[in-house]
């Protein structure tokens, strides 16, 4: 059993935990043909429910999850790998449809039926369902309330509420001006423009996957790898001094994890030529200066013209360079990742002397 | 040839009662129109009733399967008119001072018998956010934001961070560890913002010869807290936007969304 719960443990390691869910999103979009399967759907939920059975006989594992606040999200996540799962499903089984020149199920149901009762009655079922279901679980579990605030005694860890955690696990690798005020903007803005980005004319009112591949990985990408999996990170294998612990660990407040992460100019100035830190910060810099612009201002033009060039040519400058930009600043966090991973780098660009740190 | 004989069946007491409160001057009052049976009613019942004309008379038969819609935008409109209602009641007996805060909500647990409504406003406002999440992930599966909805998607993304502040705000009220500490964290983002917040890049170009304009008094997250560290004034603050300023805006919000949905030809469908 210790022997099960260390691969557990060891799989969750921030490092090995994305990288399965970057391969959990590439096997789904690539085998959805498989995917689409009601066996494969049942078959991850009721592996998830045997994870949780078998985990809940652990004292540590039962501490973190039976945590008022956190019960919501353990619903969450069977409620997003069905979901998750269905959408794909629906996709594929439309698809199939459209291949065979039958249409989406949709067009098949596009006649009128009267609301009422068609719809009143549902609507009325699906009200009494959640109010039974909210009423239970007010039942069953009390809100949390405890010691009462005092200013002086931080607790360990501090965290956010549950929704803002993926933020907060941001903060592992970027400075709080981006992982807390411009990449949240970013989020919100990129969202708001989608609709004016998307000009494919296909896949509107139903579920489809080939016709909409490009944009549906990428929102995959965004909502289920990078924004809900890092909540579920954050909320459960993140313990005192925001250090890593396994979901069978004991969250040991003296734990200590060596902190070797090195500045890029440090790199290059120290490593590579051999030489000091010189004084002025725009000379110590200039190379991850010259990166971030390069990144932010050259890539796009330069993807524009090779790799993205279908997607400038059908979309047009404004629109291309508008959603470029905001898909380069959402991959900005995974290549941050990746940096830290391989290289310990900490900072691109470091000027403490203002804040700038990237 | 023997006619068959059609026997109605023999009307019961609460049949003969529906059928007399039907017919009195009071019900009819209410309700302008025969009971929804034909046609001609399903129609009358949609127009003559200020909360059902929300809907069309008619709608798509995709729109209505739970298949398509996964009810999940129902399901969040529900949950905030149910956190409204549990708030109005939660605010009669909680005052947003620090004497009494914390007190206030021991009193609820302690005191009131098989009280539940702190947990009702808890939990649902947990199950909205979630709510919110997978309906607009359902938007997005199904392509619905796009033409003529793009501007509904919009002011739906609007939506999702008002749902989210007011959770944030509401997570302070109970005065306890966890509340004020979240709330720490989270605020102290705001003094990285950029320019606006005193540990944020560009605040250091803000000043008038010596005397910077950005200061920890006077920043972004000053404004949020109302105070340098999240006292009083947090608390009034969280309290009046949990309470009145952030909802009064999503029920705005809501009516646009709404309109719009059906004015943007209903519930999405194929073309």
């Amino acid at each position: 059993m210790g022997f099960v719960k260390g691969i557990f443990n060891a799989a969750a390691d921030p490092r090995l935990f994305f990288l399965l869910a970057v391969i959990s999103l590439a096997i789904l979009v690539w085998k959805r043909e498989q995917v689409a399967s009601n066996s494969f759907g049942y078959g991850v939920l009721g592996c998830l429910a045997i994870f949780f059975a078998f985990g809940s006989f652990d004292a540590n594992f039962r501490l973190i999850v039976t945590k008022p606040d956190n019960v919501p999200i353990v619903g969450l996540i069977f409620m997003l790998v069905f979901f998750v799962w269905y959408s794909l499903r629906e996709g594929v089984l439309n698809d199939r449809r459209i291949v065979k020149g039958e249409g989406p199920i949709e067009k098949a149901e596009s006649d009128r039926v009267w609301v009422w009762p068609d719809l009143v009655y549902i609507e009325l079922i699906a009200l009494i369902v959640c109010s039974v279901v909210l009423i239970v679980w007010s039942i069953v579990l009390k809100a949390p309330l405890e010691q009462p605030a005092n200013p002086a005694n931080t607790p360990n860890p501090s965290k956010a509420p549950w929704y803002f955690l993926g933020l907060q696990e941001m903060l592992v690798y970027f400075d709080p001006w981006l992982a807390g005020v411009v990449l949240p903007t970013l989020i919100v803005v990129g969202l708001i423009c989608i609709p004016y980005i998307d000009t494919n004319p296909k896949g509107n009112g139903y579920y489809t996957f080939t016709e909409r591949k490009a944009e549906i990985t990428i929102f995959l990408f965004g909502f289920a790898v990078l924004w809900a999996s890092l909540i579920v990170l954050g909320t459960f294998l993140r313990g005192p001094n925001w250090n890593f612990f396994g979901p069978f660990e004991f969250w040991d407040v003296h734990k200590l994890e060596a902190l070797t992460n090195v500045n890029l100019s440090e790199y290059i100035w120290v490593r590579a030529l051999g030489r000091g830190l010189p004084q002025a910060w725009y000379v110590r810099e200039l190379f991850g200066i010259l990166l971030v612009l390069f990144y932010v201002g050259a890539l796009p033009a330069l993807l524009g013209k090779s790799l993205f060039k279908g997607y400038y040519e059908k979309m047009g400058a404004a629109r291309y360079y508008v959603g470029v930009f905001l898909f380069l600043m959402m991959m900005s966090l995974p290549i941050k990742m990746l940096c830290r991973w391989l290289f310990n780098l900490k900072y691109v660009v470091a000027i403490g002397e203002f804040f700038f740190n990237i | 040839m023997a006619e068959t004989k059609i026997v109605a069946p023999k009307e019961g007491p609460l049949v003969q009662f529906w059928n007399w409160l039907t017919e009195t001057q009071a019900w009819k009052s209410i309700f302008r129109h025969d009971r929804p049976t034909s046609d001609r009613t399903r129609v009358l019942v949609m127009l003559s009733n200020v909360f059902l004309h929300l809907h069309p008379v008619r709608i798509r038969k995709s729109g209505v399967k739970l298949r398509y819609t996964w009810c999940m935008g129902g399901l969040s409109f529900f949950l905030f008119l149910s956190l409204t209602l549990t708030g109005l009641l939660l605010m009669f007996y909680y005052r947003p001072t620090l004497e009494y805060a914390y007190t206030d909500i021991v009193g609820l647990r302690e005191h009131v018998p098989f009280g539940i409504m702190r947990e009702m406003h808890r939990w649902g406002a947990h199950a909205m956010v979630i709510t919110v999440w997978l309906h607009m992930f359902r938007v997005f599966m199904t392509g619905s934001y796009k033409p003529p909805r793009e501007f509904n998607w919009s002011v739906g993304v609007v939506m999702l961070v008002l749902t989210l502040l007011l959770s944030f705000t509401g997570y302070l009220l109970p005065w306890d560890q966890l509340a004020i500490w979240a709330i720490t964290v989270g605020s102290n983002m705001a003094r990285a913002t950029p320019f606006l917040g005193h540990e944020g890049p560009g605040a250091g170009l803000l000043r008038l010869g010596d005397v910077p304009l950005i200061h920890a008094a006077d920043d972004a997250r000053f404004a949020l807290l109302g105070g340098t560290f999240v006292g009083e004034g947090a608390l009034l603050r969280f309290y009046v936007l949990h309470c009145v300023g952030l909802p009064l805006a999503i029920a705005v919000l809501m009516a646009v969304h709404f309109w719009r949905v059906r004015k943007d030809g209903g519930i999405s469908g194929p073309l």
